[in-house]
């Protein structure tokens, strides 16, 4: 059998004094979108900061395709082949569209049809023409495009998507939904952090909940659509 | 064309005129004096390219410019006059310095880089101070200027002054194509976030310390320069107060432009010589007008000069 893509196993850590995870489990297969949920501090944006040793591991492991990359630095954890589009997007405000685009390429991977800026425009048309602007003159949505698009010119083998539509007006949301669903259907392997439940249960396979710091629930699309008491209680839904 | 480019253009032939000037004012004191100015706004444009497109204030710039100064100085005292030795091996020194001093100070950030690099530049010029057999204290004399055959006589101030203009016109086109490259695009990223670009995969140690080395070396290329225009060498090359002024210069002349340090050499230095000539006071009035050329400029003299009426963008949507 074949190693999972990401496997997280018993994974603790935390900033200072304070432990924020305590034995956070979890697994992504190839070809898989999993999502992370959980209402705001509960520890989502840490586990996906400590896979990619953003934040340091005191305890657990996290391991990509059978290799434990725990002890690594944050560069070569993305080179094993993840892209992180992070909360609140990070795009460089002081490059165009095209320089975040163009100067992040990379086939890490050795994808056999790697990422390219035309694919990328394909994908988020509205790009097109805010080519040649600035990052810091792109709306939100026209950001969050911008941000996945620069984390797939690194042709990621697993793309983590932290609150990628939070602050979003409905229609770039359902655009944002809708980009995703076509990765899934060319098989990219994503990890989604978010609170919609809706378009999570349509778009993911498996998803996990996590409640200050640990996994308290794990399950697929129609077990957690069918369970509103639980989406209550640790969603807030 | 790029409106930055334009300007690099204009200053670059505005300097290439300058002998004409001093031949039809009859002043050729001004070629020995823009001689100077276009080799520190070589060492400028290096500071550039890390201060300016990485986000390195490196408060020690100048010991690579001492060292290339050095290297010309010490090589001829021993008898190598050789100009295709002094100039690659000043080039080397400094490179090799950098990488020294790069690889231990950008382990760290901030205050701790500027504090860093700044006892790096003294332990060269308190280094250059103890070694009294190439003069100590007291600098270190040079017979003659370093030798190209018949093919490049430096000891003609003209042929000089037009070498030390090329060089600056090269660097200059180098450094856009450098910062327009992927490399230094990266570089640009590097300063807005570098977590961010180790996230992304990128090395970015790896990168900085090359943009600290190529600095170093083309810094260490004006201190052979210099070392030819003055045939002086002194430690006071590598003092802090020398790092203040090109740090100066940068900021002054509008940082992460390249232009911009060439235009901050040549009014920093200008303005030092005509006030000097007025009032024994001049540190303060220069203060005050490099005061208000940043505080009006927030991209120095080249924001000043490339400024135009803001054209009213798309707005965003979404």
């Amino acid at each position: 059998m074949t190693a999972p893509l990401l496997a997280v196993t018993d994974l603790q850590s935390g900033y200072g004094d304070s432990q924020v995870l305590f034995g956070v489990t979890l697994q992504v297969h190839q070809g898989e979108v999993v999502s992370l949920l959980g209402r705001n501090g509960m520890g989502k944006t840490t586990t996906i900061s400590t896979i990619m040793g953003i934040v340091r591991a005191r305890a657990g492991e996290v391991a990509i395709a059978g290799e434990t990359v725990t002890a690594l630095p944050t560069f070569r954890i993305a080179h094993r082949g993840i892209g992180l589009v992070p909360e609140g997007r990070q795009i460089f405000p002081n490059l165009t569209v095209s320089e975040n685009l163009i100067a992040m390429a990379a086939n890490r991977t050795g994808r056999p049809q790697p990422w390219t800026l035309p694919r990328v425009l394909d994908l988020f048309p509205a790009l097109n023409a805010r080519l040649h602007s600035p990052g810091s003159l792109l709306s939100g949505g026209e950001q969050q495009m911008l941000a996945i698009g620069r984390a797939l010119m690194t042709n990621p083998k697993l793309l983590i998507l932290d609150e990628a539509t939070e602050g979003l007006a409905p229609l770039i949301r359902e655009d944002i939904w809708r980009v995703l669903e076509r990765l899934r259907a060319a098989g990219q392997s994503i990890i989604v952090v978010d609170k919609n439940i809706d378009a999570l249960t349509r778009i993911a396979t498996r998803h996990y909940i996590l409640e200050k710091g640990r996994i308290v629930w794990t399950g697929t699309s129609a077990e957690l659509r069918g369970n509103p008491d639980l989406q209550h209680r640790y969603i807030g839904v | 064309m790029d409106r930055t480019k334009v300007l690099a253009m204009l200053t670059v032939l505005g300097l290439a005129l300058v002998p004409v000037a001093a031949w039809a004012f009859d002043e050729p004191f001004w070629i020995d004096l823009f001689a100077r100015v276009a080799i520190f706004a070589i060492a400028a444009l290096s500071l550039d390219l890390i201060l300016g497109f990485a986000g390195l204030v490196s408060f020690g710039h100048a010991i690579y410019m001492g060292l290339g100064a050095y290297t010309v100085g010490i090589l001829s005292y021993h008898g190598i006059t050789a100009g295709l030795v002094h100039f690659p091996a000043a080039i080397v020194v400094s490179a090799l310095a950098a990488l020294m001093i790069g690889a231990i100070s950008l382990r760290t950030s901030g205050v701790f880089f500027i504090m860093i690099t700044l006892a790096f530049g003294q332990m060269g010029y308190f280094l250059a101070i103890s070694i009294n057999a190439y003069g100590g204290d007291d600098g270190l004399s040079i017979n003659r200027q370093s030798d190209f055959g018949s093919l490049l006589r430096l000891d003609d101030l003209h042929v000089f002054y037009y070498l030390v203009i090329v060089i600056l016109a090269a660097l200059l086109w180098l450094g856009f194509r450098l910062v327009n490259s992927r490399f230094g695009l990266l570089l640009q990223a590097i300063r807005f976030n570098e977590r961010r670009m180790n996230a992304l995969g990128f090395p970015t140690f790896r990168y900085k310390l090359a943009a600290f080395v190529i600095s170093g070396a083309v810094c260490g290329l004006a201190g052979a320069l210099l070392a030819n225009l003055t045939l002086f060498v002194s430690p006071s090359l590598m003092h802090w107060f020398r790092s203040g002024e090109l740090l100066v210069m940068v900021i002054a002349g509008g940082m992460a432009t390249l232009v911009g340090p060439v235009l901050g050499a040549i009014i920093y230095l200008m303005l030092e010589h005509v006030l000097a000539g007025l009032t024994v006071h001049w540190p303060a009035v220069l203060g005050a007008i490099l005061l208000l050329i940043v505080l009006f400029g927030k991209q120095g003299l080249a924001g000043i000069l490339l400024a135009r009426k803001k054209v009213k963008e798309a707005k965003p949507h979404g």
